[in-house]
């Protein structure tokens, strides 16, 4: 189908309409994180005003960002990694040796994303508790392995799909096992689609607030959980909670700026070449 | 040595029965080619031989061994997948060495066994392209050469030409035969196409909806076709099929009504009043002068090597003849047809053979 030229600009003007919408917010943020506490609240809001740094050092030196920022990365990659792990077989199984539960299998996890999280969070919380994760990173590996499982063995099951099963068949006629033909049948042929994966897995563990808020308190405190710490119930915050978020957002934005092409072709699951 | 022997084979899908009960004997060295329509269970058979498929029922044997459990790798056999199924990622060469690479053989012997495979394909020069960059002739010749290099028991092919263009499929089909001459090992041989069959096999199984339907050499098929559905199938232009009753039988011969009131007689005693059908190959009828059956020509085709002609005698189905290339039979002229030799076949009511041509 070819568009005409109104077409185009049509589409073109809610691209960016689109687009400026959903940035708005972050920029507002990082404009605000470089204005003092009093500007930051001035009604009607500022635009023009004096830039000051105090309120990132303040956030940097008064919370604990490195610290923050290292179980970020940890809790991020950690997941991520372990979820590939468990995902990948899931996802083999179910691309290449379909049964009649396969696509209700899948539709049931994808289901688990449709419960609200508070929902389950009594019983994962006292799980964690009486299995001394609390506050772990490992318990927080794990539950936001678990909460992103769904949606990785999604991906993975439409990336492997793409792969004729005959390619495989004759691999396993070749005499390779599950494991050589993950290595080195899949794994190529996949690959780009289980970059994908892995870099949305990486996203939204990351950006993950709920489990990292309710599951830590000092020592496995994420980037997410050390933004909630500079709202407070008093007193003038926005400015500092701004810094905080801006610091939290900048590596993340940066990792998804660099692989922006693999991002969305992960996203629209192979629909764009 | 590696012989087949399939025992009350059977493939049941969620209730839905595939195979339903195939005994078949493969013997070493011998080519066997499944036949049958589109959808009536070759590829399932296939793949249930070749271990891909679960086996819901009998048993499978390979050298007297039964194998229904065994993984595919186990089996020693090697298949040819219609797509090919090559390893896109990997060169012609790697795609080659890929089992013997997984079976530990060392790179000398692996390089060798590529290397004099790859020149009975005539691949050497491909060897370091990657499937993308070969033409459909020459990843079916990689597919074929990965098959080779394992040494396999018995080799099994899917539809291997159908991918290919009209010439390069015979061009391929006389290759197959030759490397089974070479080789002189076990092959079947899926196909849907009879001329394939025809001219490829030792030996043709014909299947009809999950079943065999006969089971013989390409020519015993084309003479004696044990059914109506062999003889529908088997044969170019297709046999005629033709409705027919016995008006009166004398004990020796018998005298048929032809459905469109042509008279026939056939060289055996009948019940006069029996349904029957009659079959006719095309290239067994002639023009005489007279008598026989007449009709109409509707359709004439010249293929240069021989015509063929299209005739209505009143029947459902139009006459089909085969004449010589020089015949000069016109659209709407009317002729008189006539069996050369005893040459008909006779299927009762049920569609079993009760006569075939004492050719
Ligand atoms: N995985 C499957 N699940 C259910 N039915 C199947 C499956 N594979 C094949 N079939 C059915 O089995 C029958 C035989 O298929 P197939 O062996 O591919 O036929 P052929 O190779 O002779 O064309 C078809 O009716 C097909 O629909
Ligand atoms: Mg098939």
């Amino acid at each position: 189908m070819r568009s005409s030229p109104l077409q185009k600009f049509i589409v073109a003007v809610l691209g960016w309409t689109v687009a400026l919408l959903m940035f708005f917010p972050v920029a507002w943020m990082v404009l605000t994180s470089f204005k003092t506490e009093i500007d930051a609240v001035h009604s009607p809001p500022l635009l023009v005003f004096h830039p000051t740094l105090a309120n990132f050092t303040h956030v940097i030196y008064l919370g604990n960002y490195l610290g923050a920022l290292t179980n970020s990365v940890a809790i991020s990659l950690g997941s991520t990694v372990l979820g590939l792990l468990i995902a990948m077989p899931a996802a083999y199984a179910m691309a290449f040796f379909p049964n009649r539960w396969t696509k209700d299998l899948l539709l049931w996890m994808l289901s688990t994303k449709m419960m609200p999280a508070v929902g389950v969070l009594m019983p994962i919380y006292l799980l964690c508790q009486r299995s001394g994760l609390l506050d772990t990173l490992s318990g927080l590996i794990l539950v936001m392995m678990l909460s992103n499982l769904p949606i990785i063995v999604w991906m993975l099951y439409t990336f492997f799909k793409e792969v004729p099963g005959d390619i495989i068949e004759a691999s396993r006629m070749d005499g390779a096992g599950v494991l050589a033909q993950l290595r080195v049948v899949l794994l190529p042929l996949a690959g780009p689609g289980i970059a994908s994966t892995a870099l949305l897995s990486i996203i939204l563990s990351w950006n993950e607030a709920f489990w990292s808020i309710n599951l830590t308190s000092v020592n496995a405190a994420p980037l997410t959980a050390f933004i909630a710490t500079f709202s407070a119930p008093e007193g003038l915050f926005w400015a500092k909670l701004s810094a905080a978020s801006t610091l939290a957002v900048a590596p993340i934005l940066i990792f998804g700026w660099m692989t922006q092409r693999q991002l969305v072709r992960g996203l629209t699951f192979g629909a764009v070449k | 040595m590696c012989t087949l022997e399939l025992r009350n084979l059977r493939k049941v899908y969620s209730n839905v029965e595939v195979i339903k009960g195939v005994d078949l004997t493969i013997k070493d060295r011998e080519f066997v080619v499944f036949v049958g329509p589109s959808g009536c269970g070759k590829s399932t058979l296939l793949r249930m031989i070749a271990g891909l498929e679960e086996i819901s029922g009998g048993d499978f044997m390979i050298d007297g061994v039964r194998v229904n459990d065994v993984p595919p790798d186990k089996r020693g056999l090697a298949m040819v997948f219609q797509s090919y199924a090559l390893y896109p990622h990997m060169t012609v060469a790697e795609n080659m060495a890929f089992a013997l690479r997984l079976a530990g053989v060392p790179k000398p012997e692996r390089d060798e066994r590529v290397m004099v495979a790859a020149k009975t394909l005539q691949l050497d020069a491909l060897l370091e392209r990657k499937p993308a960059n070969l033409s459909g002739g020459q990843r079916q010749r990689v597919a074929i050469g990965r098959a080779i290099v394992r040494q396999p028991k018995a080799f099994l092919f899917d539809e291997p030409l159908s991918n290919l263009d009209a010439a390069l499929r015979v061009q391929t089909r006389i290759e197959i035969a030759k490397l089974h001459n070479d080789l002189k090992s076990t092959m079947i041989y899926v196909t849907h196409d009879q001329v394939e069959a025809m001219t490829l096999a030792d030996r043709i199984v014909v299947f009809n909806a999950g079943k065999i339907e006969q089971v013989g050499t390409p020519l015993e098929l084309y003479h004696n076709p044990a059914n109506l559905f062999v003889a529908g199938f088997i044969g170019s232009p297709k046999m005629n099929l033709i409705a027919a009753e016995v008006r009166s039988s004398d004990g020796r011969t018998s005298v048929l009504t032809l459905e469109g009131g042509s008279l026939f007689s056939v060289p055996k005693a009948l019940v006069p009043g029996q349904k029957l059908t009659i079959g006719l190959r095309p290239e067994h009828i002639a023009v005489v002068a007279e008598g026989g059956m007449a009709g109409r020509v509707e359709v004439v085709e010249h293929l240069g090597n021989e015509t063929i002609a299209y005739a209505s005698i009143g029947a459902a189905q139009p006459l089909t003849v085969k004449l010589p290339s020089d015949s000069d039979v016109r659209i709407g002229e009317m002729l008189h047809f006539a069996s050369r030799g005893q040459t008909a076949s006779l299927f009762d009511e049920a569609g079993s053979a009760i006569m075939s041509p004492s050719a």
